[in-house]
């Protein structure tokens, strides 16, 4: 139900019934491998293009999440997906094999949060038992689209982000065991007039700042009732900026609290420039990492702020600058 | 709705100037001068070696120099090499004739998933395009004005 300006309070706390996570041989590598289900050696997966690749790596999360849930996909009423692609193929064809009825969301990167906050919000209204909410991306599929050729020698800059191979998907449900979904914000656009494609962190990390400061005004919270709040993709350019930003909102959040996915993803020797980024990103930490370590008991309270960049190519080439949005999840686990 | 106090889009640009990390300048031109340098000089090998043991002069080895160069920069980029290299030596990978024939054979690989007419074919001067325009055009105007110059008599 409504939460002051823009939020959203789930009365019958939706379950996080059941997670899965899919990467690539770039993750397998990262720090947090051992929480994904699925790892591949083959940035192709042995498909014929990108494209497809990433399109199976979203099917496997979703199947695998409908599997360990110890559901079949016809007890699904819903699937909420998005993925960066153009018309956002990867989720729309993955619907078509999942067969599960389809909402279809683009949001960027904060896809990730957008798709489990409608779930949640659904699942929460009696709107459905069972929902599935699902978002990949694919260094290669992702690269070409918005950047340049895989293998076309150009130098990053260090502000420049590494697109994360991956998918992730959760299983949320009226009933059962996992950590609830407590409740959402929903971003509005921010754009603070930065142009430069390669420091996207900059570019988000007003929208996500502008979205933890209306959920804690939402909610009436600071950030002391939290053990984690993530970022989705800011990396450490933009992870700086948005600490700074709070602090000038009077709202300092210590370190071992305030973090972001992009940043956690990978490890020193990967050279990520600034951190990770994609749809991927915040999925696979939320959903493997996070979700992992709240089982485990060592989190309790965890607000994600997935964070998207509204861009196109064509959009950039037209000298217009990167609107941003970042949607939080608050989820809460109460031991079994 | 609040505007929940975020700096002004001027405020927020000098902000995030402040975070940027700065390219290494002075690193970046460093390692472009050698990386440069050694592509020249494997370059420079292959003229020796195309005068030295084929019948080719100083002029007529700059052909099968460059193809050899050419070929060269195509395998590392499709065994995505070249990438990393270029990571590394920054312009100097992307200036010398090995940077534009991974511009284009790049381009080719990644497009191959569309077909060879609309993606290879489409695709492959993507990034190479724009030098080749350019180059045309520049070449043009330079040639206009030397014929202008010689028909008026200056020369």
């Amino acid at each position: 139900m409504l939460q002051g300006q823009q939020s959203w309070i789930f009365a019958n706390r939706p379950v996080l019934l059941a997670t899965a996570v899919a990467g690539g041989p770039f993750e397998a590598r990262s720090a947090i491998a051992a929480d994904f289900d699925i790892l591949h050696d083959d940035i192709w997966l042995g498909q014929s293009s990108f494209e497809k690749a990433e399109k199976k790596l979203l099917e496997e999360a979703c199947q695998t999440s409908i599997q360990k849930a110890g559901l079949q996909k016809e007890d699904i009423q819903f699937f909420f997906s998005g993925d960066l692609m153009n018309q956002i193929i990867s989720s729309s064809f993955a619907a078509r094999t999942l067969g599960i009825p389809y909402f279809g969301l683009f949001g960027a990167c904060s896809s990730s949060m957008e798709g489990l906050a409608l779930a949640a919000f659904v699942v929460n209204a009696g709107g459905a038992r069972y929902a599935l909410t699902a978002c990949s991306s694919h260094n290669g599929s992702v690269n070409k689209q918005y950047r340049y050729p895989t293998e076309y020698g150009a130098q990053l800059p260090p502000t420049a982000q590494w697109t994360v191979t991956g998918a992730g998907a959760a299983v949320v449900a009226a009933q059962g065991v996992g950590p609830r979904v407590i409740g959402a914000t929903i971003g509005r656009v921010i754009d603070l007039g930065v142009t430069d494609p390669f420091n996207m962190g900059a570019a988000m990390a007003p929208a996500a700042v502008d979205t933890i400061i209306a959920h804690f005004r939402d909610f009436n919270l600071d950030a002391s009732h939290y053990d984690l709040i993530a970022t989705g993709d800011l990396g450490k350019v933009g992870h700086a900026i948005a600490a700074d930003l709070l602090r000038r909102q009077g709202i300092v959040i210590p370190e071992n609290i305030f973090t972001d996915c992009g940043v956690l993803i990978y490890q020193g020797q990967q050279q990520v420039m600034s951190g990770g980024s994609g749809c991927a990103c915040s999925a696979v930490v939320t959903y493997g990492h996070f979700f992992n370590r709240m089982l485990k008991g060592e989190l309790k309270r965890v607000l994600i702020v997935a964070t998207g960049a509204l861009l196109s190519p064509l959009s950039y080439q037209q000298n217009e600058s990167i609107p941003c949005v970042a949607h939080a999840v608050a989820l809460e686990w109460e031991g079994v | 709705m609040q505007n929940n106090n975020l700096p002004t889009q001027e405020e927020y640009q000098q902000l995030a100037k402040e975070y940027e990390p700065k390219r290494p300048l002075l690193k970046n031109c460093i390692r472009a001068f050698f990386a440069g340098g050694i592509i020249c000089t494997i370059g420079q090998f292959f003229q020796w070696f195309y005068m030295t043991y084929f019948d080719f002069t100083e002029v007529t080895a700059s052909n099968p120099t460059v193809a050899s160069m050419i070929i060269i920069s195509m395998l590392l980029t499709g065994f995505g090499v070249y990438d990393h290299l270029a990571q590394w030596a920054g312009a100097g990978t992307i200036v010398p004739v090995t940077g534009f024939a991974n511009t284009i054979t790049s381009a080719a690989i990644e497009h191959r998933s569309e077909g060879y007419v609309l993606g290879v074919g489409g695709n492959m001067f993507k990034i190479a395009g724009p030098v080749i325009t350019f180059g045309v055009f520049a070449a043009f105007v330079v040639a206009i004005v030397r014929i202008l110059v010689e028909k008026l008599g200056v020369i």
